[in-house]
């Protein structure tokens, strides 16, 4: 797998480091409903298709970025420097 | 013995002999013969033991597919098991033995194993994984009762313990054309690529390019040599032979494995054993051809029962004959273009049996030539002979409906050749995810056309396949009918899968263990397959086919870890490592850096030097060097409002010249790290992490920054290689700086605890910070990297005085546990501050990472593991991860917990330790045992104490 990084071009997958789910959004820090902070640490969809993730280009620039990837095959449709648009489930 | 080579021919060079040694007994083969060829030109026919039931077995197969063949190859006194005979190139020298017999393998013990069969049948491992529900052998205790028979009793050879000295390399490459196999398909397509102007790798499994070429006959033979040295000339060509292409992954990834060196005694000077390649191909073209099946009758494991393929492919390639006297089996023409070409090889073909009713004009020509019998409509019901083939049975035979018109009858032979048509290898397609699609006509699984990443040529692709009749088992009363042959699986294993209710194939493959050995069933899965389809009267495609994984063929451990091991394995050193090295210490790898672990003196155990060196803290002063520590550089108007989020503990208060101690937690609300943050000017500070949590911590910054809070204006720069530090640490440590360093106080009042000066050392600029982590007074000295070791020299020459001594990461961990402060040992994510005792750390004023899931009901439960102290009650060592019983050695009881540390401590004149228990405070004063089966086997009384051993009030570091 190769992802292309905004900033540094085409680099192999041994330079990235997954961080993992980029649909969700930190709760308020003043919050503390255990609902809505558990949902965001564990429930994740797990969905077969389109994911976007956090990939951060830790051999390289050490930037974040929001990968939008297909979880059956792997091909990446999209990358840009996080924080991406944050579509995807919203949380309340 | 009599010598079945022939005279002429074949691939061989006959003008260098080569010795060799197999199971203890000498050997003469060829330059250019494998283990196998030159073993059964010498006659040998029985390889090895078979897996369950300790039958003979021989070659069946003359490359990769060989199921049987495993030997084990000793170099130096390391053993490799498993390496087929088929493929070993042998070289002067080699020693190689047999598997899976005792004592011997003419004579072996357990093959009463055979009359045993029911005992072994499908399922067996299963059954006695899930064992009785009932009974002394309840559940998985049956396993642990067997498995030492189990163990003993199968296996396929065993490895050896002494470390491998082989070494390992790994390749990356890049070409706009990768060629898998270089049969005439293969060379075919590098041939047209390269015409392109297109910069093409070829890799070809075995020694020799040329694939069918080099066994099919003579006149493939010459037109596939000018195309290699053609190929071989052109600069945008590579051609990797012995190299064999195991893997596919994404992005049109793949992965082969060289074996650069295997067909050496010793490998050339700077030549790895093996090499990994990783090849980024724009185009594949699979060439991998297609393999040979068995048909599944009666006694079909006897040595002696062979593929026809493997038969012409030993006498094509290297000139040997597999028997004298032969009679061929088939369900296709190609069979009888094998027995001709033997014949011109000078075989005796007597017969060839037939399931088909009718057979072509252009078979019964080849037959003709062969000067063998044709016998339609009849099949091979039953083998004889003891270790090796001496007739078999042949009878009238009805493929159609499975009868045997007729009676049986004994053919005189001492080779029977079997066709069961032909597989494409799918495996690299089916890898990339293609599904193969079931092609009637062929009976085979075929690749499905082409994608944009690949493409099938050749065999691979079905081309040339001779049809055969729909027919993969002889259904005939009598002996044993094996699919799998490695991992002896039968034709009633399938059927019994069946009757207890498997159907898919993936459940008959996990049940049976079908296609699961180290050759992963490339002969056994499609006759498999096609019994369970049989058995659930489905069309062989509604049974499906398993996907292929990684890897096609067995892989090298060591060629996987390349460069994460042995010399090319990257280290990091701190600029005193050459002084730690050359004043006695030992270096100890923590992560990738290197640490002194204590300084011994002449005569001087570890244990006795981290000893010294503690108490020499303790009562005098000491220095260590801590240049490890990770460091991140954190500046920007909002630094310290990130350090409030991040930290459990406020950071904006603190003033500048002054460090705190800080722990940050997790989102989870567990511990991540700790460590120091100093505030150097208003918008900067540094903030040490520990060694082997120093990526981590950067990484978790980074991504709050990236993620979370883009708005905050802080920039994050790691700084561990930047700064060399050390810290001296003792009674007397204001001293020794007072002796070296210059422009600066050093008094309680200009450096109190927790204080930071700048000053000189040496005229090199410092940086201290008063901070301790051994309990004593004590001072970290940070200074540019590149004078390290000029100011650790000023150091020591200003400790003359006052015996100053170095110590190592054996006394660090001594003084920390007295002090009971925690490391990586106790912060290992399962734990909270509570746990830990940091719960001090915790503001209430503020929110941070972990603040609103640190109080969940089951992180403040007090019966939770916590930090402990630990004391040896008898006197013995302890042991870092024994576990804590309440029970004696015979009747320990659930473990309540693990020791984290241990050390002799010289404050106690005894062992002790710190350990994470259930409701460990409360279990303060009480005594209970460390316990360490499997390793020491010490099982040590101990008394819970606090986790703080030593000065808890902190005195001696403030004051
Ligand atoms: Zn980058």
């Amino acid at each position: 797998m190769r992802i292309t990084c905004p900033h540094c071009g085409p680099r192999d997958l041994v330079e990235f480091s997954y961080h993992g789910d980029a649909t969700l959004t930190r709760p308020d820090s003043a919050s503390t409903d255990q609902d809505v902070w558990n949902a965001y640490v564990y429930d994740r969809a797990n969905p077969a298709g389109e994911h976007r993730e956090f990939w951060q280009h830790s051999g390289g620039c050490r930037k974040h970025l929001v990968v939008t990837r297909n979880t059956l095959t792997h091909a990446i449709s999209g990358v840009d420097f996080a924080p991406g648009k944050r579509t995807g489930r919203k949380r309340s | 013995m009599t010598s079945w080579r022939i005279p002429s021919g074949g691939r061989i060079d006959r003008a260098k002999p080569v010795r060799f040694s197999f199971d203890g007994k000498s050997y003469t083969g060829f330059a250019g013969d494998t283990l196998a060829s030159a073993l059964l030109a010498n006659g040998v026919r029985l390889f090895g033991r078979s897996f369950k039931y300790h039958r003979p077995r021989g070659l069946v197969a003359a490359g990769y597919e060989e199921p049987n063949a495993l030997v084990t190859v000793t170099t130096d006194g390391a053993r490799e098991p498993n390496i087929r005979a088929t493929e070993l190139e042998v070289y002067d020298g080699l020693v190689a033995e047999s598997q899976n017999r005792y004592p011997s393998l003419a004579f072996d013990l357990q093959a009463v194993n055979q009359l045993a069969g029911k005992a072994f049948s499908a399922g067996f491992y299963y059954k006695t994984f899930m064992g009785p529900v009932i009974g002394p052998l309840k559940g998985t205790r049956a396993w642990m009762f067997c498995e030492s028979f189990i163990r003993r009793a199968a296996g396929l050879g065993s490895a050896g313990t002494v470390t491998d000295p082989a070494r390992y390399e790994r390749m990356n490459a890049f070409c706009d054309v990768l060629v898998v196999g270089s049969g005439p398909s293969g060379l075919e397509a590098a041939r047209k690529a390269a015409a392109d102007g297109k910069r093409v790798i070829l890799c070809e499994t075995n020694a020799a390019f040329g694939g069918s070429a080099n066994w099919a006959g003579s006149d493939q033979a010459g037109f596939a040599e000018t195309l290699i040295s053609d190929l071989g000339a052109n600069p945008g060509v590579t051609l990797l032979n012995r190299t064999t292409v195991w893997g596919c992954y994404d992005g049109n990834t793949y992965a082969a494995l060289e074996r650069v060196s295997d067909h050496r005694k010793q490998p050339v000077i700077g030549e790895p054993r093996h090499r990994h390649w990783v090849i980024r191909a724009d185009h594949v073209v699979l060439a991998t051809g297609a393999l040979e099946r068995l048909l599944v009758f009666p006694g079909n494991d006897r040595p002696g029962v062979m593929l026809a393929s493997a038969a012409q492919r030993f006498a094509g390639e290297y000139g040997v004959l597999p028997g004298k006297r032969i009679v061929v089996l088939t369900n296709n023409d190609s069979a009888y273009d094998a027995a001709a070409k033997l014949r011109e090889r000078d075989a005796l073909i007597t017969t060839i049996v037939d399931v088909r009713p009718t057979v072509g004009d252009w078979a019964l020509a080849q037959a003709k030539e062969a000067g063998a019998e044709v016998l339609a409509s009849h099949a091979v019901v039953a083998t004889g002979g003891r270790n090796s083939l001496s007739s078999v049975t042949v009878q009238p035979f009805d493929a159609e409906i499975n009868a045997f018109p007729g009676p049986p009858r004994r053919v005189a032979c001492d080779t029977l050749l079997v066709s069961g048509g032909w597989s494409p290898v799918v495996h690299l397609a089916s890898q990339a995810g293609a599904k193969p699609v079931w092609d009637d006509k062929l009976q085979a699984f075929l690749p499905p056309g082409s994608s944009s990443g690949w493409e099938a040529v050749g065999a691979a692709a079905g081309e040339g396949l001779e049809p055969p009749a729909p027919l993969f088992e002889i259904k005939a009363k009598g002996d044993k009918a094996f699919v799998d042959f490695q991992h002896d699986v039968t034709a009633d294993d399938v059927r019994l899968a069946h009757r207890e209710g498997y159907q898919s194939v993936e459940h008959l493959k996990r049940y049976t263990t079908l296609g699961m050995a180290t050759d992963q069933g490339k002969t056994a899965n499609i006759p498999g397959m096609a019994i369970m389809a049989d058995a659930l009267s489905k069309p062989i495609p509604e049974v499906g086919t398993t996907r292929f994984r990684p890897p096609f063929t067995g892989v090298s451990l060591g060629a996987l870890a390349a460069e994460r091991y042995g010399d090319i394995r990257p280290g990091r050193l701190t600029p005193m490592h050459d002084w730690h090295k050359s004043n006695g210490a030992g270096m100890y790898a923590a992560g990738l850096w290197y640490r002194p672990e204590s300084y011994n003196r002449q005569g001087e155990s570890v244990e006795d030097a981290y000893i010294r060196e503690a108490k020499a803290v303790r009562r005098n002063v000491g220095i260590v060097d801590v240049s490890t520590l990770g460091k991140i550089d954190i500046q920007g108007p909002d630094a310290a409002e990130f350090l409030d989020r991040v930290y459990t503990n406020t950071f904006s208060t603190l003033p500048v010249g002054k460090a705190r101690y800080g722990l940050m937690l997790r989102e989870d609300g567990f511990a991540l790290d700790d460590g120091t943050t100093w505030r150097l000017a208003e918008n900067r500070f540094l903030m040490t992490t520990t060694t082997a949590n120093a990526g981590r911590v950067m990484q978790h910054l980074e991504y709050h920054l990236d993620c979370i809070w883009p708005d905050l204006k802080v920039h994050l720069t790691s700084v561990t290689d930047q700064w060399a530090a050390a810290a001296v640490a003792g009674p007397k440590s204001r001293e020794v700086l007072a002796a070296c360093v210059k422009r600066t106080k050093l008094d309680n009042k200009a450096l109190p605890f927790m204080g930071i000066v700048h000053g000189r050392i040496a005229q090199i600029p410092v940086m201290i910070c008063r901070l301790s982590f051994s309990g004593e007074r004590a001072y970290e000295v940070y200074c540019g990297a590149h004078h390290g070791q000029r100011v650790w020299d000023a150091l020591m020459e200003a400790g003359k005085s006052f015996d100053m001594q170095p110590y190592g990461l054996e006394a660090l961990g001594t003084l920390r546990i007295e002090k009971g402060h925690v490391t990586g040992a106790e912060i290992d994510g399962r734990t909270t501050a509570q746990d830990l005792h940091l719960d001090w750390l915790i503001s209430k004023k503020k929110p941070f990472v972990g603040s609103a899931m640190m109080n969940r009901e089951g992180l403040t439960d007090p019966k939770r593991w916590s930090l402990v102290g630990v004391i040896s009650l008898s006197g013995e060592k302890l042991r870092g991860g024994s576990h804590i019983v309440d029970g004696p050695a015979d009747d320990p009881g659930r473990s309540l917990g693990h020791l984290t540390a241990m050390c002799f401590s010289p404050l106690y004149g005894k062992y002790i330790g710190l350990a994470l228990v259930e409701n460990g405070t409360g279990r303060i004063g009480t005594r209970a045992f460390a316990t360490d089966p499997a390793r020491s086997g010490t099982h040590i009384p101990v008394e819970f104490v606090n986790h703080i051993f030593y000065d808890p009030k902190g005195e001696r570091m403030h004051g």
